[in-house]
């Protein structure tokens, strides 16, 4: 995330990412893994305090990078953004525009907006 | 964190650990002991364990959400628990003239940096808290951020530090308390990835300039896995070592790298695999490397404006190494020549009369913080040489600056000619 979102914005700002100048905010953000700098929290926090954030964000692995910022969020700011870790299956079926309940037990995704 | 794989794992608490918890210490570890335990579930930990020290990286200002952070933890009377140490900031406080940062980042940065000192944190300001009087020892356990000095902990000396960082290295700093998971683990240290080198020339071996290249190399070829090298000399000096994992950590993220001979957990390869057989085998040849070395070199033929060395901070037998090189001639007009380095070696070279020489010389000092994340250089013009494997990976990006990869007697004589100059030899078979 680091040189990647902007806080600012919610933009995703990485020239080389394919979605590059796709807006998080307000949406449920899929991504493999964070693996980047631990700055990367900051970025998220950042992100959450100035209200850019995602709504959400689902991840293929555990990442504590992402965890931390939203976590730091929390504490200071009282704004929750679940990060969840989606189970593989779940994760190669996730498409743009689909529907997603995330609860403690788990990922439900909605394909068809009927939920 | 949710998983969709189902019961969130039981973290064994102990009574001092429930105490942190419930505000016996205060507020400050009970918000640091939420974010713990929260991780340490994620992480799958059955325990937290007792680290010996910190060294926190959260004092580089990204924000204000990091800020307020750590102004709450300092107003709630939060203190360390352990020995801790600071990383750069983004300001050089002894010589400030030489940051050209606007107002605001500055006041933003010096009120984090009182913030960390205010908690209890040793102004030391380095990314190489290693080099310091005191370090951790072969099996202590630290939560150390700063990937440089994470690789150089785990891998030169054995200690034992997951990859802290923003946030969470407070949190371990004011509870003294970790996951017992990650690099803490002995499974966890063990090499995946074997990297042998073949055909080495004995000038190649020998030379410094091969060691931050293979950390290159190593950082963008092993991805997760833990690598071992074969084929360098036995004993390997500690110098080169931090420059290998201070690369391998910037391209690739290591966090631990196993120098067969040279690394205390690594007297054989196969203590360094445990016995087992890695799930990658890479050969480095000199083509290799010299494909590596290339890859940090972004513009080969541009004019010359500064030097920049010692990212990870500069230790008292590279100051003496670069005085030698130097041998009393000067920095060419208008070529900016910085060394970054900690206060603490800075009182050490100035006392033995090794900085005298070389501020003569030319040589600007930078302590507390860094050229590649501070604005220090002026002249952005043109390229930059330096023997940082770290600095030519991310200054391009981070100032827009060309860079030129070379080795530390490269840089001098470029600094002194005025134009970029690179013994090609060393790289020929």
């Amino acid at each position: 995330m680091w040189g990647g979102l902007d806080p600012e914005t919610g933009v995703i700002i990485d020239r080389r990412h394919p979605q590059c100048g796709a807006i998080t905010k307000g949406r449920v953000l899929v991504m493999p893994v964070g693996r980047g700098s631990s700055s990367s929290s900051s970025v998220l926090a950042e992100a959450i305090r100035l209200g850019n954030a995602p709504l959400a964000v689902i991840l293929a692995e555990p990442d504590d990078i992402v965890l931390l910022g939203a976590l730091v969020a929390e504490e200071l700011y009282g704004v929750v953004c679940p990060v969840a870790v989606a189970g593989a299956d779940t994760y190669r079926s996730l498409r743009t525009g689909d529907v997603v309940k995330i609860n403690p037990q788990g990922i439900v995704v909605d394909s068809d907006g009927s939920t | 964190m949710t998983r969709q794989t189902g019961v969130p794992m039981a973290l064994a608490l102990t009574d001092r650990d429930r105490e942190l918890a419930a505000g016996a210490f205060g507020e400050a570890p009970t918000i640091a002991m939420r974010i713990l335990t929260r991780i340490a579930e994620a992480d799958g930990a059955a325990r937290l364990i007792d680290i010996t020290s910190a060294h926190v990286d959260s004092c580089l200002y990204h924000g204000d959400a990091g800020l307020d952070f750590a102004e709450r933890l300092a107003a709630a009377g939060g203190r360390v628990a352990v020995p801790t140490t600071l990383n750069v900031s983004s300001l050089d406080l002894l010589h400030p003239e030489l940051v050209h940062a606007d107002e605001r980042l500055r006041e933003r940065g010096r009120r984090l940096m009182a913030a960390y000192v205010a908690m209890g944190g040793t102004p030391t300001w380095t990314c190489a808290p290693y080099q310091s009087a005191r370090r951790p020892e072969f099996g202590e356990h630290v939560a150390w951020a700063e990937s440089n000095a994470i690789v150089f902990a785990n891998s030169v000396l054995g200690a034992r530090t997951d990859r802290y960082g923003d946030f969470i290295d407070i949190c371990a700093a004011l509870t003294g308390r970790v996951p017992e998971a990650g690099l803490h683990l002995d499974e966890n240290r063990l090499a995946r990835a074997v990297f042998h080198l073949v055909d080495l020339p004995e000038r190649l071996a020998r030379s410094d300039v091969i060691f931050p290249v293979l950390g290159h190399l190593i950082g963008r070829a092993t991805g997760t896995l833990i690598p071992a090298i074969t084929g360098l000399p036995q004993g390997v000096g500690e110098g080169a070592l931090k420059a290998l994992g201070a690369a391998a950590a910037s391209s690739g993220g290591v966090a631990m790298f196993h120098a067969v001979g040279s690394t205390p957990e690594a007297p054989t390869l196969d203590a360094a695999l445990g016995g087992r057989k890695p799930a990658l085998t890479v050969e480095v040849d000199p083509a290799a490397l010299r494909a590596a070395r290339d890859e940090l070199t972004t513009e080969a033929e541009g004019t010359l404006t500064a030097v920049s060395v010692g990212t990870p901070h500069f230790s008292i037998t590279e100051f003496r190494a670069l005085a030698q090189l130097i041998d009393g001639r000067t920095v060419a007009n208008g070529i900016e020549f910085y060394v970054s380095t900690s206060r603490e070696v800075l009182a050490v070279v100035a006392a033995e009369g090794t900085l005298g020489p070389l501020r003569r010389a030319g040589v600007d000092v930078v302590t507390d913080t860094c050229t590649y994340i501070t604005p220090i250089l002026r002249n952005r013009g043109g390229v930059v040489m330096t023997n940082s494997a770290k600095w030519a990976w991310y200054a391009p990006g981070n100032l827009g600056v060309g860079v030129v990869f070379g080795s530390l007697e490269d840089c001098v004589e470029s600094a002194i000619t005025g134009r970029v100059v690179r013994d090609e030899s060393v790289w020929r078979d």
